[in-house]
């Protein structure tokens, strides 16, 4: 190996990926053959920096310029100048880090500031395709520990004593679990994991396959030591190509170096790890549809009890944990129990991943100790709400969870307070809302996906969920009538309480939240069809300001119905019978003298 | 290939070289001028002996970087060496046999070599053979 005076990391996460990452690294090597740079400019593609916003992001070492927005246009300068010249491209750089005359680390900026990092953190620091940075950032350390140091049941209390609590959204006690499978009897049993990540706009999962897929293996190998398991699955859905492949190449590395497979480090321990493919179906990241669909059937629940912890995958008890949750025992292994539980609040330990996403300046992957408050996400790390408009409600738990309004921006985040006001952890998605976004609206669009993605199995979830858009979609479309309200609440506690899986018990939660709040959002659709932030179509109509209309003629250009009509001189009109809302004449108009009534 | 606790140690160790570029390292940090004017002095097979030089003697904490142009272009190739503790020694007239003696003498015995740094007399740095 030749001396290497600089590394260029460029982020091959997913949301890189598809802003152009992949032909960038390419035109980067190109680039650097070109300068005969090769032997000395190393290019390393890693897994998600977390501002994806901004990407392709690429950060050259050793000076840690963090370059953002970089196309393959670009790349010829850059090398001529940072890598040729030594001369950092002030162009390129990410805005915040350009101080007075110097650039400062990364680690400064907002984003990353009040950042703690466990679960990913060697996302974007490490080759996730090279076994050996990550044992160099002490990996499989831990693994080695618990096999040649500790007692299975040793292991089991120190996640217990560690306090972490299942990622995937229901916060049970991890180390529990694993107690109660340990505990099951059963001549094999099974680790799995699921790395069905289903919540729309939800990636942390993703990430960390891709950033970090060693981490993985280790704490599902450690896992299977624990509850006594020589198998393990990871059930990751299709639609993450890159995360299979990184994960597929990850597993052959650990194979090949033995710490994956007989006789582990000489231990005498023997695990196997497989990969599953799901073709996407929401429900199979329920737990027990999980399993179904891992065994080869249709991809349905099983009634509860019995728990997988005794009767899980092939009848044989199985740990079942969230790819967040393994994420962070070799940390907890490695630092000991003392250490994690000393993060985060009194009932929740460590640290969460949230993808923040919505209306949000930085949109990206986030991670913060628990009982960080959702305000600091929003202005501190998250960056604001773009072009100064107002917070109205941060959704988060997905299809399962709630919206939390501003008079609570307050509350810390961990497991007991977002149930208590009517939201959820869940797995992390945390969408951002403005002032101009229809809660109603919001509302809709969960149930339509709960709705879409029910199996069917039980009558309340698949004719409950059916039941409850109707009203929501009638009440989008200005035919809401009085008692809707009611009536939506009701069919709501009773799906809650009747449906056989986490699908149909938590499917009614954006809606009951949002009546909670947003009451009188439903109550201006269904009495005076009207919707306050301008969204339901059916309820607005595109009026002209006569005073300002200049009579130009360009919306009528526009207009792909022929609604407006006018001549040269002459104020324009539309036709509230032809126009189809689509607000073509708003953008056109340089006047601004079309609105939304 | 099935890999004993002992490998894998020591696969650590020598990938942990590799990549204590990214999390910075913690000896000499080595900047090349690398200007046009550098350049044009001959500031790049400076930069690549130094390179070699380092990599030759297991060097593992120093970290050779480039920057632009350093402001004193008649007394390139200038190199600058910046100890842990921030200070900094500023080399001038740079050529490869120099490069090698900064290396052994500096970066590995901590020992400045004085006739290659610049001076300064009033307040302006002047080109040593002016003395």
């Amino acid at each position: 190996m030749s001396f290497i005076r600089s590394q260029i990391l460029v982020c091959a996460g997913t949301g890189c990926n598809s802003s152009g990452s992949a032909t960038l690294i390419k035109d980067l090597d190109k680039e650097l053959k070109k300068h005969s740079l090769s032997k000395e400019v190393e290019v390393i593609r890693t897994g998600c920096f977390g501002l994806c916003e901004l990407g392709p992001v690429v950060i050259v070492y050793p000076e840690g310029t963090f370059y953002s927005r970089v196309t393959s246009e670009d790349i010829a300068e850059l090398v001529e100048e940072h890598l040729v010249k030594g001369r950092v491209l002030t162009r390129l750089v990410y805005h915040e880090t350009i101080g007075d005359n110097k650039t400062i680390s990364i680690n400064d900026i907002g984003f990353f500031k009040s950042q703690e990092r466990i679960a990913l953190k060697n996302c974007g620091i490490i080759d996730p395709e090279n076994i050996d940075e990550y044992l160099a950032y002490d990996g499989y350390k831990a693994l080695q520990k618990v096999l040649l140091e500790m007692e299975p049941q040793e292991v089991i209390d120190t996640i217990k004593g560690a306090g972490l609590r299942g990622r995937g959204g229901a916060g049970f006690p991890t180390g529990m679990k694993w107690q109660f499978t340990k505990n099951a009897q059963g001549d094999s049993k099974y680790v799995a994991c699921n790395a069905d990540e289903g919540d729309p706009g939800a990636f942390m999962d993703r990430s960390v396959l891709e950033g970090d897929p060693h981490a993985l293996i280790e704490a599902m190998t450690i896992a299977g030591y624990a509850i006594g398991a020589n198998e393990g699955y990871v059930y990751v859905r299709a639609e993450y190509p890159i995360a299979v492949k990184r994960l597929a190449i990850a597993i052959n590395q650990a194979r090949d170096y033995g710490l994956l497979g007989d006789n582990i480090l000489d231990s005498g321990f023997n695990f196997t790890l497989d990969i599953r493919l799901g073709s996407g179906a929401f429900v199979c990241g329920e737990e027990t549809a999980l399993l179904n669909s891992i065994e080869g059937k249709r991809g349905e629940p099983r009634p509860r009890p019995p728990f997988p912890a005794n009767k899980g995958l092939f009848g044989k008890p199985t740990v079942l944990n969230n790819v967040e949750t393994f994420a962070n025992i070799p940390s907890i292994i490695r630092n000991g129990s003392d250490w994690y539980s000393n993060i985060g609040t009194e009932k929740s330990k460590g640290t969460k991943v949230f993808a923040l996403g919505g209306k949000i300046n930085n949109t990206g992957l986030l991670e913060i100790p628990m009982g960080t408050t959702l305000r600091e996400i929003v202005y501190e790390i998250g960056g604001g709400i773009p072009n100064g408009k107002a917070f109205k409600a941060a959704q988060t738990g997905g299809p399962s969870g709630g919206c939390i309004p501003s008079e609570h921006l307050d509350t810390p985040i961990d497991y007991d307070s977002l149930i208590q006001i009517g939201s959820m952890m869940g797995s992390g998605g945390l969408i951002v809302m403005d002032e101009d976004n229809c809660m109603v609206d919001i509302a809709r669009f969960f149930l339509d996906f709960t709705c879409d993605e029910s199996c069917g199995k039980c009558p309340p979830c698949r004719i409950g969920t059916k039941r409850m858009l109707e009203i929501l979609e009638d009440i989008c479309a200005g035919k809401g009538k009085k008692g809707d309200i009611e009536r939506l609440e009701s069919l709501a506690i009773g799906i809650k309480s009747s449906s056989l899986c986490g699908l149909g018990q938590t499917a009614p939660n954006p809606v009951l939240s949002t009546i909670r709040y947003f009451r009188d959002e439903y109550e201006a659709h269904i009495n005076e069809k009207r919707c306050p932030s301008g969204v339901c179509t059916e309820l607005l109509s595109f009026v002209v300001v006569e005073e300002a209309c200049k009579a130009c003629g360009i919306c009528k250009k526009k207009c792909p119905v022929d609604a407006i009509t006018g001549e040269k001189k002459v104020i324009h009109n539309i036709d509230q019978q032809k126009c189809i809302k689509c607000g073509a004449c708003i953008e056109a108009c340089p006047f601004d003298a079309i609105v939304k009534k | 290939m099935k890999k004993s606790i002992q490998e894998l140690e020591a696969i650590r160790n020598k990938t942990i070289d590799h990549i204590n570029l990214r999390s910075g390292k913690g000896g000499y940090r080595v900047v090349v001028g690398m200007a046009t004017c550098g350049i044009a002095a001959g500031a790049r097979p400076v930069m690549m002996r130094l390179m070699e030089e380092v990599q030759k003697n297991s060097l593992v904490d120093v970290t050779i970087a480039q920057t632009g142009c350093i402001g004193a272009c008649r007394l390139e190739p200038i190199i600058e060496v910046y100890s842990p503790d921030g200070s900094k020694v500023t080399y001038i007239k740079m050529d490869e046999e120099k490069a090698i003696k900064v290396v052994a003498d500096h970066l590995i015995n901590g020992k400045i070599v004085n006739e290659y740094t610049a001076t300064t007399i009033d307040g302006k740095v002047v080109d040593p053979e002016m003395q």
